[in-house]
């Protein structure tokens, strides 16, 4: 490390290289766990609003739909904050029209959507799958916990 | 990173604890167990005679002549991979299992069919890897791959940890690379230029009597596999440098960084 370099970290201008590390492993480790690509991605938060879409009405300009990673679980996380419900769904495939109010509620899609049984559970089904797994192998909440302890090595 | 080297190492010093060690080089395509060992110029059979049992096992085994608790099983030719099945790898440890307390698998890199051959024979398995983000993305794919084939449990050794250039965070921390792959560490092994100096020899630091940092932290992971109870120190924070004890201060009082 220069004398540079540590005035720089010393005003906070740089952050250290490990850090930086750490933080685009995390982002990349999230795509490849999840096994899918962007392009996926970007189609699979389409059809996510659009479903939400119907039954409320959302504030798109500010919806987040993300993947995130800790402790080798991966989650759909998304944050849809919505306008209003509306008293009946539209029909699947009708026109969005986007009104105006606002009601201070926000719906987030993580984890626990995973044991419900609305719509979005689909959003959450690509977690746990590991990088190589493809769709049938995908791990089993549950069953592989990579917390398991350590028993003794046997020959 | 350091398969090889942490097989050889590992076996010799399973071998001093008096355990009875088959280590089985599975890496057929780029053999090196052998030359690491020093026992290249032993070689009469390899693993694939004992298979085509053109030959007993224990004419194939090549026996290490300081810890005779020790013996290698190599290689065979590198076009074995067109034909080995992961039921061969299995019948293979299977015979080496019978007659050892613990028997050592060097697998390939990457995560093709060789690995997968291994992998099959494996019951539990030692992911080691380098706190370098390309290492650590590769050990993440090893790691998920070895969840769906049943092989548990999956420990952690860290490779070419460098105390200085993580306290100066340089360099992924112990505990983000054990964060992010979730698995338990079995050990960390600090760079150490001894390791070059006992690959040219074919001595592995842990015939030492007074092992270097390297050579230590192997006989540490040695002894945890034999259920022995040794804390492990992250090397970054052992520090109490002028430098170091600046730094945290500041950490502590500015919260910048």
């Amino acid at each position: 490390m220069t004398v540079l370099d540590f005035i720089n970290r010393l005003l906070g201008r740089e952050k250290p290289s490990g850090t930086m590390a750490r933080q685009r492993l995390q982002l990349v480790l999230a795509h490849d766990r999840s096994d899918l690509n962007p392009e996926l991605l970007d189609q699979m938060r389409r059809e996510i609003l659009e479903v939400v879409q119907r039954y409320v009405e959302i504030d798109i300009e500010s919806c987040d739909v993300s993947l995130e990673t800790e402790d080798r679980v991966t989650a759909l996380l998304a944050n849809l904050p919505i306008k209003r419900t509306r008293e009946f769904p539209l029909p699947i495939g009708s026109a969005i029209s986007s009104g105006s109010g606002s009601g201070p509620a926000a719906l987030a899609l993580d984890r626990g959507a995973r044991t419900g049984t609305n719509a979005e559970q689909l959003a959450a089904a690509g977690a746990e799958t590991s990088a190589l797994a493809g769709p049938s192998a995908s791990r089993v909440p549950g069953t592989t916990e990579p917390g398991d302890p350590p028993s003794g090595i046997q020959p | 990173m350091g398969k090889t080297t942490l097989t050889a190492n590992l076996g010799i010093a399973l071998a001093r604890l008096g355990k009875t060690v088959a280590v089985l080089d599975a890496d057929f395509g780029l053999r090196n167990l052998d030359l690491l060992l020093g026992l290249e110029n032993r070689i009469i059979y390899t693993a694939q005679e004992v298979l085509a049992t053109t030959c007993r096992l224990d004419q194939a085994l090549v026996k290490h002549k300081q810890q005779p608790n020790l013996a290698l099983l190599p290689a065979g030719n590198p076009r074995m991979l067109e034909w080995l099945t992961p039921e061969d790898m299995q019948t293979i440890t299977g015979l080496l299992a019978e007659r050892s307390d613990y028997v050592l698998i060097d697998a390939p890199a990457g995560i093709e069919q060789g690995f997968k051959n291994a992998a099959a024979a494996a019951r539990e398995a030692i992911v080691i890897t380098t706190p370098e983000v390309s290492a650590v993305r590769d050990a993440d794919r090893v790691i998920g791959l070895l969840a769906t084939m049943d092989v548990k449990p999956v420990q952690l050794v860290l490779n070419r940890v460098r105390p200085k250039m993580m306290a100066n965070q340089e360099m992924l921390s112990v505990d983000d690379v054990t964060d992010i792959l979730a698995l338990p560490l079995l050990g960390l092994v600090q760079e150490d230029e001894r390791v070059i100096v006992s690959t040219n020899r074919g001595e592995p630091l842990t015939l030492e009597d007074n092992p270097s940092p390297a050579g230590q932290a192997y006989l540490n992971i040695a002894s945890r596999l034999c259920g022995e109870e040794i804390p492990l120190i992250d090397p970054s924070k052992k520090r109490h440098g002028l430098r170091a004890r600046l730094i945290n201060k500041l950490r502590k009082t500015t919260g910048l960084f």
